[in-house]
């Protein structure tokens, strides 16, 4: 295993005697690092081990690149850890419980439906730790060195971690991604107790007799429809006028009416100006449509925006500017202004999805490798919210087509049309298809309803390589399926539905 | 059934055609396959021919008019069979391939056009790139593509047509510019200007032209050479052609720039965007004026050929051009091009690029001047050659050693049969 000069600190199963630790990684037995280079010395170094840095930090190892990633928490990132994953494990605990309550319809009788948070939360914990431990071993795989610690950026293209500085040696990526905020100015400071984030919402023991939402983005409309499934009083406020705001209206106004439906109290156009925040309950003044009311909850929580982690980094250090809005401002090519240091995913601007960070990541180093990636097209990052019903999308919603004084023509085909949602009892939702007149380019598409977050990647596919709503509809679509829905969309838009 | 005849894309790069005059009239009986009528594209007369048989009927454009590709100019019925009136000029039934009316499980499905006959290399385009093309009338092969694979998508053909030509980019509409008046009272008799519409023609040439001088970063070498020997060897060659034809000096730079591409591949080249196309074979274009703008059909394989094939078929393609009978296959997939203003008694100029060529070669008038040979001025023959190069694709010195060679070759014509 030992390679003539290996230090000591690089031996397998021993920690370094620094501060920081690595994972032992393969240097030692195929040293990428020859032709005088440093053990502290890499071809590419990423502060940051979220989704858009370990997918990075992979594809770079692919394209031979030797590459560190240097990660001050648990690999993954707020994704894995404390951000997408552990939600969807809670969201299917809420589906289960949604699905035992109605679950006598279908012919089997449960009894009484009993739901304990705590236990669901600890099964999302335990699948958080899988994946952040299978990002663990893809390092490992992939011969990436991975470093614990803060670090910090310096000129010459270097990281700093406690004593040890890294060098490296093609890029270093920025990729720390973001974190969530509070609205201290309207005394919505997050306390973790009363007045909690996502952050503290996924440790919850229980769920809290009562809970107001505010922020009706993605995370707020997912904690909302899970602590309501676990049996809280919910209220949902959202400033603009409709839940869900960036999505098309026809998508907010399904989930509005949804959640209403199921005893959500959902309050849009509606601003808190002031919180009384005491000890165990919180009481907020809300301002709606002229009308003012007060909303009582045991706990708060804030899903209004994150802000990006970009303090103490040393980008003024090394040049690197920020954006009016607080982003790393990067060029085209996703490069600082400091050349040699690029910035991927949430750090680099929105949308602040991990999927988009990834492909970044990807693009970056694919960059740096000297190669030719396909460009990101930022407007067909697919959207997806996993509340039930859930909501997905691409491209433009109707508003903006209006907006931009587009020749389009809307096709729409609800799941109460399709037989295989009826056949589930997940009729709720539609697809909506929005295709430019002429030519039949997909301008954006909208799904509502069960497994909405899969049957939008047809559509993404399609957008993706310039393929017309005709090319959609002439792929045969296996019968009977959701995914039929999507066909029929396709063909309501050129006016030849068939099922409706 | 009834089968309509619509404006087709006859050329690669057509997008409105002008009918030049009816072949066959109101109630003439068609073959498939027979001329209906002669055509204006933007590049040459083309004949518009019957797609099934039948009786022409509703002819609705007249000669002189201009149509935009895809509509329907007329309808070939049965005979005795009543027809519908053909659609009239709305514009918007701009498809090329035609929707039939009403199909019935008896009749045949009609043709659609068969797009000009370009070479027959296979198109990678997506098919929003693929829809785009056919109802503007852009000739994909003609393009770059810059998706996945040299695959062309939508910003390729929005490139190439320099205007937005899907809704999701289009801009604001630009408010007319209201045109300035004319100085009132300074009246010489007659008009202060003519607006001409622009033909087919130029505006072709006006679309390709910017797509040149504009992104490609042109540079120019200018050679003098010494033609003596040159018009030696053409004299001595047309005597002993005598009565079975003559070459010409132009056919003889033709056939030394052909030779000199051999050896120099860098210049006989196609910029691609992702990648630089260097062909094995030259087809050279060869700029001719014609009436109200200029073409350059292609000399093929002119490396290969002698110079009384040479002076054959460049004579034969000019004609052609002048009388704009040239099929597109003709004026199209040039390695390298020669401008020749020679007739004109131009010393020298220089010639634009026309994309993806790197290369093109200005040849001036063959005029004696005095030069000083061993000491001695005596008057020689003097022709003054210059290049633009490409400089993605070509760098000075490669195009300078290019025009040494060529320069060598006509200095000592001998020298092309190394």
């Amino acid at each position: 295993m030992s390679v003539p000069g290996s230090k000591p600190e690089f031996t397998p199963g021993r920690h370094s005697m620094n501060s920081a630790f690595r994972i032992p990684h393969s240097a030692f037995r195929t040293p990428h690092w020859g032709e005088g280079s440093l053990p502290n010395q890499f071809d590419v170094i990423i502060l940051g081990g979220g989704p858009a840095g370990y997918v990075a930090a992979i594809r770079s190892a692919q394209l031979g690149m030797s590459t560190a990633v240097i990660e001050k928490e648990k690999l993954g990132g707020v994704c894995v850890n404390i951000g997408c994953i552990p939600t969807k494990a809670l969201l299917h605990s809420a589906y289960v419980a949604s699905l035992l309550r109605e679950s006598k319809e279908f012919g089997v009788d449960v009894g009484a439906v009993k739901t304990d948070y705590g236990v669901a939360m600890q099964r999302s914990r335990r699948v958080s730790d899988q994946n952040s431990k299978g990002v663990e071993f893809l390092m490992k795989k992939n011969k990436i060195t991975v470093v614990k610690g803060s670090g910090t950026l310096q000129l010459g293209r270097k990281v700093k971690v406690a004593s040890d500085v890294y060098e490296a040696k093609k890029a270093v990526v920025i990729a720390t991604g973001s974190r969530v905020k509070g609205l201290p100015q309207i005394g919505l400071d997050i306390n973790k107790t009363t007045v909690i984030s996502s952050d503290e919402a996924l440790f919850l023991e229980q769920a809290p007799p009562s809970l107001a939402v505010v922020g009706a983005g993605a995370v707020g409309m997912e904690f909302a429809d899970i602590f309501h499934a676990f049996g809280s009083k919910l209220t949902l406020i959202e400033v603009l006028p409709r839940i869900l705001p960036l999505e098309d209206a026809e998508a907010s106004d399904a989930l509005a009416k949804s959640y209403k439906k199921r005893g959500i109290e959902v309050l849009a156009g509606a601003k808190v100006t002031k919180a009384s925040v005491g000890k165990d309950k919180v009481v907020l003044d809300v301002e709606a449509a002229g009308a003012k009311q007060k909303v009582e909850a045991a706990v708060v929580l804030m899903a209004a925006g994150r802000a990006v982690n970009t303090e103490d980094i040393g980008l003024k250090e090394c040049g690197i500017q920020l954006t009016d809005r607080g982003y790393i401002k990067v060029d085209q090519s996703l490069q600082t202004s400091a050349p040699g240091y690029f910035a991927v995913g949430d750090v680099a601007g929105p949308p602040m999805l991990a999927h988009k960070g990834m492909r970044e990541g990807v693009n970056v180093v694919e960059l740096v490798a000297g190669k030719k990636p396909h460009p990101l097209k930022y407007d067909n990052v697919p959207s997806v919210t996993y509340c039930h019903p859930e909501v997905a999308s691409i491209g433009l919603t109707e508003e903006q087509c209006k907006q931009r004084k587009l020749d389009y023509v809307v096709g729409r085909f609800p799941f109460s049309a399709n037989g295989r949602a009826r056949g589930s009892g997940e009729t709720e939702g539609f697809v909506k298809i929005i295709r430019e007149k002429r030519y039949g380019e997909i301008l954006g598409a909208h799904i509502v309803g069960a497994h909405a977050s899969e049957l939008i990647h047809e559509l993404t596919v399609a957008r993706e390589n310039e393929y017309t709503v005709e090319e959609v509809e002439l792929a045969i679509h296996a019968h009977p399926t959701m995914s039929e829905a999507v066909a029929q969309a396709a063909l309501d838009s050129l006016g030849r539905v068939v099922d409706m | 059934m009834a089968t309509n005849v619509y404006m087709e894309a006859l050329s690669p790069t057509m997008e409105e055609g002008r009918v030049v005059q009816w072949l066959k009239h109101e109630g003439d009986p068609v073959k498939t396959g027979e001329t209906l009528a002669e055509i204006e594209t933007d590049k040459a007369v083309m004949d518009l021919v019957a797609r099934a048989d039948g009786v022409l009927r509703q002819v609705a454009v007249a000669a002189g008019e201009t149509v935009p590709v895809g509509k329907v100019v007329a309808v070939i019925a049965a005979s005795g069979e009543a027809v519908a009136p053909a659609g009239r000029g709305t514009g918007d039934e701009g498809r090329v391939i035609p929707q039939p009316a009403a199909p019935s499980a008896s009749s045949p499905l009609p043709r659609p056009p068969s797009p000009a006959p370009a070479d027959a290399t296979r198109v990678k385009a997506s098919p929003l790139a693929k829809r785009i093309a056919k109802e503007t009338g852009v000739d994909l092969k003609l393009l770059t593509g810059s998706g996945p694979g040299g695959r062309v998508v939508r910003r390729d053909l929005e490139a190439a047509t320099a205007r937005p030509v899907a809704a999701a980019s289009a801009s604001a509409p630009v408010a007319p510019v209201p045109s300035p008046s004319s100085p009132v009272p300074v009246s010489r008799g007659g008009a202060a200007y003519e607006d001409v519409p622009l033909t087919q023609i130029r505006k072709t040439i006006a679309k390709r032209l910017v797509t040149s001088l504009g992104p490609v970063p042109h540079f120019f070498l200018t050679t003098e050479v010494d033609m003596e020997r040159a018009a030696e060897a053409r004299d001595a060659l047309n005597r002993q052609l005598g009565d079975n034809g003559k070459v010409s000096f132009n056919d003889v730079i033709l056939k030394a720039t052909a030779l000199a591409l051999t050896k120099h591949r860098p210049c006989n080249a196609w910029f691609q965007d992702d990648h630089i196309r260097y062909w094995h074979e030259v087809h050279l274009g060869m700029a001719v004026a014609v009436e109200d703008g200029l073409i350059t059909p292609v000399l093929r394989y002119a490396d290969t050929k002698s110079l009384a094939e040479i002076n054959r078929e460049a004579r034969e393609l000019a004609d052609k051009a002048r009388s704009r009978r040239l099929q597109p296959a003709e004026y199209t997939g040039a390695t390298f091009s020669v401008s020749n203003l020679g007739m004109f008694d131009i010393d020298q100029f220089t010639a634009v690029i026309n994309p993806p060529e790197a290369g093109i070669l200005a040849v001036g008038t063959i005029t004696p001047k005095p030069v000083a040979v061993d000491g001695q001025v005596v008057p020689r023959r003097r022709l003054r050659l210059t290049m633009s190069c490409d400089h993605r694709v070509i760098d000075g010195a490669t195009g300078a050693a290019f025009l040494k060679t060529l320069k060598l070759m006509l200095e000592n014509p001998l020298a092309m049969l190394l």
